[in-house]
């Protein structure tokens, strides 16, 4: 019995491979979207993990030579016999790769390469003839590549290193490991020569670049809601419409539990197999847009990743749980309603609308409630967890709150319409709205989604443009490394630019924060490019003054400092004349007047200078520098070149947005598609009698396309606001927490517009089918439901 | 990277691929082997030996402070060679790998540091004695030796002075250490006085006791199957002592030297010596023996040994269990246990 039964059960499927089509497409659509972001989030992630670990400059505090030149090995042993847990690094080039040489044994565990996995890999990377491991895009003959190597890069053995470079018993950086050990004799004693450079926590380009990747994340996060909920309706469906199988089942005597067992296994194995085809989609798609991932990356903020793609586990895992996560839940809900349904009426389409209004009440309290916890936390939240949390809530309950809305905006709607076919047209679309509110709520899931992640996308390059603008206002910066230089770079380029600029800094406590502190130059080059976030009535004369004082707002956010405020810089109080917006930056900064700079802190010299000069002069000036003084390439930084790199750059980021807004949309249409399908076949009874009446099918079948059009539109009207309220939880509450600043708000109505216009095409291309159909059916089709009426 | 994987791929018990533990069952092709009837010379043997593939130098001690409490102290120095090929400078093979521990009744202290050899940055020198890493030191003659080691959360400084002779174990310093023949070079020094002063994070001890060093070097150890062991080096309080290890795998393989006051060997063979598990305790996740009846019948030895603070876990590179032990029953005393292999 059980294999006839079981036969019988996907038999329905043999008979309406369409149906088996949707069912398995939906699946794999909400299991791709997950995946893909996911994908692409996981692998930008690692690769920039593995560049920066390389690289570990900004993680540990390092000791360098004061003078810039090389650290002697008999130093390093002379700092680790003193108790100084201390790793040796030793840097240069091979025509384009740079070369970095360390020690595995005294690195500390996150810089040296995680291509070294085992005993035979330590064995090919010391000794005489060690191997080198390189980045996939440096082309060495004999070497390794691995993936956790940053881009450009090559790593190898201190040994290794010195004898490729000629440097024999030469470092340039030795590391200092976080934790040192008792009893340690002064750096002066051992090495006075050498100085402490503090790490960091991270450089600017870390933080800029964690803060792009937690908009991914985000993304990630809204993508997985949307496919749950597409997940759910295609499952909703595939159980409405083979409700007529399982009640003809169920009359043959076939027990429910045994029904539920056949129904929860052939799920299982549909998800899984959608799952595995999503995923690969997934895959298909990181992989498309990975490249321009990658771009965005590195031309933003100078941070590297590989742009190839690898499969992760993780992945799989992830997707294959949203999957049969999603079947789970959706299953279970449908297969309780199932149980709730007497015998015979399970074949009722109407029953679906009925029961529906059962589960109204609930769930309009459970949006209330989400709301009401949403509002709350916009008001408190102050950690990222807090602020994603908010975000959930204010979603979910928004979606769930949708067809509340629509239905009382329809029960208007009824009540004002003039004349019958209008009458029944809304009464028709309210009855209509249980079977299409999930998929309804998944569209204004992925039209949220958008509306808030173009917003934080463009705002964040509104932002940025104007924060270049602001800190890079010199047309050419140059860094030296002594004072004899200093002295004679600025002797060279005095005569031929406007304005040297010299950019000095120094390490203290302001308010208990380290800050670093610079001293300005008093010239038009400040007044006119800054701007502050709030300011006082003549920020930059006060500051000339020696009354005042700039903060960023880092400082001003973890201190509580506000303009007017006095604070002491070195000994020096000074009121806070504003404070500016430092994006990217951990930790706190202050500005103050050269002179005054160079009175609190008479040791430290300026070793970096801005220089003002007609842009079209700047090719010559660093030929100049380059070929007269001998300054190297490294050394000098053409501000233009810069600006539009990173620009044209950053337009790809939206290359990414507008492909995934697409695919988001693309998504949500098809739950729509699905929705109607279903409705369509079932609908039928009740649409012969209006037939009956004189409505010709063409009519029916555009009405149907109006009906869901409007109802797109709708739905876009209470997604715009959502994903507006979504932008500003991005970038006021979950960047605040998570980075200390806050990014500005703009709003792009062209973009929402454009939005609104694909989501309507959208609706309506799903809606096209179902409606064509309508319009194509027999009309023996139609009276059949009027045979059985005596 | 993870350096302590590497270290622990390359000392540590490959069980799955039979290769004893840290490795010191597998292959020592290239390398020296120990050979029967040994003539160790001095001080020529108390420095490095390269051509073998590892080597230690195995510093414990029993000690009383002045605030009446009793500690352990562990300063050990490992060498082991990637190959037998010998290069100087950063092409060396030789890595060292340092531990120090200090142990309170509640409390373990534990760090770890790894270096090249062929720099300067470890290693061991002769006449004038230095065994080295970073700035951890063990150097002096017998008569006047200084210790030193420093962790992040500890310190000690320590003066030594031996009061009895060298003591070789096996046949002449040449012990078994499978039924397969597997063995290794091995002498103690078991009759130091030793003290000074220890710094821990409640402020300084100063103690006093006894310490026994161990130094064993070798290519291929243990046989492929053994995964472990119990070692005992045990101080009884009538002057004499006892050094006895288990080596488990297929079966157990025991030897045991017990020392005169003299410092005369007297070495057992293989089953003479036996020692059962008592009480385990839950250590770092697994279980392990912390009390133990240890017998030799031939010389009327049947002791309960059992552990100062059962927590002494080496949370190193190669994890393991090494930690002062009291010591009651036909004889009384102390001692410490060093127990490898749990998993």
């Amino acid at each position: 019995m059980i294999a006839v039964t079981f036969v019988a059960f996907l038999g329905h499927w043999r008979r309406n491979p369409l149906q088996l089509f949707t069912l398995l497409a939906g699946l794999a659509l909400a299991t791709a979207l997950w995946s893909g972001v996911q994908a692409i989030n996981a692998e930008a992630r690692a690769s920039y993990d593995g560049a920066a670990a390389t690289l570990g400059e900004a993680q540990f505090d390092r000791l360098v030579r004061s003078d810039g030149r090389a650290i002697g090995q008999d130093t390093y042993i002379r700092l680790r016999r003193a108790g100084w847990l201390v790793s040796p690094v030793i840097e240069g080039r091979i025509g384009d790769v740079r070369l970095i040489g360390l020690d595995p044994l005294t690195a500390p565990g996150k810089m040296a390469p995680i291509g070294l996995r085992n005993i035979n890999d330590l064995q090919n990377f010391i000794g005489a003839d060690g191997g080198i491991i390189a980045a996939p895009d440096v082309v060495l003959d004999g070497a390794r590549t691995d993936l956790a190597v940053a881009p450009g890069t090559a790593i190898a053995d201190v040994g290794t290193v010195q004898e490729l470079l000629g440097r024999h018993g030469e470092f340039d950086v030795l590391i200092i490991i976080p934790e040192q050990p008792l009893d340690q004799v002064s750096l002066e004693k051992i090495a006075p020569d050498l100085i402490r450079q503090v790490a960091q926590g991270g450089s600017d380009i870390g933080r800029l670049t964690d803060s792009f990747h937690l908009n991914l994340t985000a993304f990630g996060f809204l993508s997985f809601a949307v496919g749950i909920f597409i997940v759910q309706s295609a499952v909703g469906l595939a159980f409405e419409q083979r409700r007529g199988t399982v009640r003809t089942l169920r009359a043959l005597g076939v027990p429910m539990r045994f029904l539920f067992l056949l129904i929860v296994v052939e799920l299982l194995g549909l998800a899984l197999i959608a799952g595995a085809i999503g995923v690969g989609l997934g895959y298909l798609i990181a992989g498309f847009l990975m490249p321009d991932v990658s771009a965005t990356l590195r031309g933003l903020y100078g941070a590297n990743v590989a742009g190839t793609l690898q499969l992760r586990p993780i992945w799989w895992v992830s997707g294959m749980a949203v999957a049969i996560g999603g079947t789970a839940v959706a299953a279970s809900a449908a297969l309780w309603r199932l149980s709730q349904m007497p015998l015979l009426a399970g074949a009722q389409p109407r029953a679906i609308a009925v029961i529906a209004g059962r589960g109204a009440k609930v769930q309009a309290a459970a949006s209330a409630v989400l709301l009401f916890l949403a509002f709350v936390l916009a008001l408190t939240a102050d950690e990222i967890v807090t602020g994603f949390v908010l975000l959930g809530a204010l979603l979910i309950g928004a979606a769930l709150g949708l067809p509340i809305v629509l239905r009382s905006v329809l029960d208007g709607l009824v009540h004002y319409s003039r004349g019958v076919v209008a009458s029944w047209f809304w009464a028709d679309t309210r009855q209509q709205l249980p079977g299409l509110s999930l998929a309804l709520m998944a569209l204004l899931l992925a039209m949220a989604a958008n509306v808030g992640v173009s917003t934080m996308v463009s705002s964040f390059r509104l932002t940025f443009v104007a924060f270049l603008d602001q800190r890079l206002s010199s047309e050419l910066y140059v860094t030296v490394e002594s004072a004899e230089q200093a002295a004679f770079v600025l002797d060279f380029v005095t005569p031929q630019v406007n304005a040297v600029l010299p950019i000095m800094s120094a390490q203290l406590h302001v308010a208990g924060r380290p800050t670093e502190v610079f001293g300005a130059r008093n010239h038009a080059t400040y007044r006119d490019n800054w701007t502050f976030l709030t300011e006082g009535q003549t920020p930059w004369k006060d500051v000339h003054a020696n009354l005042a004082v700039l903060i960023n707002e880092q400082l001003a956010r973890s201190t509580g400092l506000q303009v007017g405020d006095v604070v002491n810089v070195g000994e020096k109080p000074l009121t806070i004349a504003g404070v500016y917006a430092d994006y990217g930056n951990p930790i706190g900064q202050a500005i103050i007047a050269e002179p005054l700079f160079k009175t609190l802190f008479p040791k430290i010299l300026a070793l970096r200078f801005g220089l003002r000069l007609p842009p079209e002069d700047v090719g010559a000036l660093v030929d100049g520098l380059e070929f007269q003084i001998g300054l190297p390439e490294s050394g000098m930084i053409n501000q233009a070149s810069i600006k539009a790199y990173s620009l044209v750059i950053f337009d790809r980021t939206f290359t990414v947005t507008t492909a995934l807004n697409v695919l988001t949309l693309s998504v949500a249409g098809f739950a729509i598609l699905m929705s109607l399908l279903t409705l369509t076949v079932m609908r039928v009874p009740q649409l012969a009698p209006v037939w009956a009446m004189g409505l010709t099918l063409r009519q029916l079948g555009l009405l149907e396309l109006v009906r869901t059009v409007m109802l797109a539109v709708l739905t876009g009207v209470i997604a715009l606001p959502l994903g507006l309220a979504l932008a500003w939880v991005l970038l006021a509450v979950v960047n605040v927490a998570a980075f200390g600043w806050r990014l500005p708000m703009f709003l792009f109505p062209w973009d929402y517009a454009q939005l609104g216009v694909l989501a309507i095409l959208a609706a309506g291309l799903a809606a096209l089918w179902p409606a064509l159909q309508l319009s194509r059916m027999r009309p023996a089709d139609l009276l059949k439901v009027f045979s059985s009426e005596r | 990277m993870n350096v302590r994987l590497i270290f622990v791929l390359l000392w540590l018990p490959l069980v799955s691929f039979a290769q004893g533990f840290a490795g010191l069952g597998s292959s020592s092709e290239g390398f020296e082997l120990p050979e029967t009837n040994p003539l160790f010379q001095f001080p020529f043997d108390d420095g490095s030996h390269p051509d073998f593939r590892v080597e230690w130098w195995y510093l414990t001690a029993n000690l009383q402070g002045d605030d009446g409490r009793d500690y352990g102290l562990q300063w050990t120095l490992f060498r082991t060679a990637l190959s037998p090929k010998n290069y100087e400078g950063w092409s060396s093979p030789q890595l060292w790998m340092g531990h120090a521990a200090v142990t309170t009744p509640d409390t373990h202290f534990v760090t770890e540091r790894l270096s090249r050899g062929g720099i300067g940055q470890a290693g061991v020198v002769i006449d004038p004695f230095e065994a080295w890493i970073d700035e951890w030191i063990f150097s002096g003659p017998d008569s006047n030796a200084v210790l030193r080691a420093a962790g992040p959360k500890f310190a000690y400084e320590m003066a030594l002075s031996a009061t009895g002779p060298r003591v070789l174990h096996g046949a002449d310093g040449y012990s078994v250490k499978s039924a397969d023949g597997q063995a290794s070079y091995y002498f103690s020094q078991p009759f130091f006085k030793i003290k000074g002063i220890l710094q821990l994070p409640l402020g300084d001890v100063a103690v006093t006791g006894d310490a026994w060093l161990d130094r064993e070097w070798s290519s291929k150890p243990l046989g492929v199957n053994q995964t472990g062991w119990d070692w005992f080096s045990l101080s009884f309080d009538d002057g004499s002592k006892l050094m006895g290890f288990l080596l488990r795998g297929d079966s157990v393989f025991t030897q045991a030297t017990l020392i005169g006051e003299d410092g005369t060997p007297v070495a057992y063979p293989d089953g003479a010596l036996s020692a059962k598990p008592m009480k385990q305790s839950r250590v770092a996740g697994r279980d392990v023996p912390t009390k133990w009846r240890v017998m030799l019948p031939d010389a009327g030895i049947d002791i309960v040994v059992t552990a100062l603070n059962t927590q002494s876990w080496m949370d190193t590179s190669v994890p393991y269990w090494e930690g002062p032990v009291r010591v009651t029953g036909s004889h009384t005393g102390r001692g410490y246990l060093e127990m490898t292999g749990y998993e």
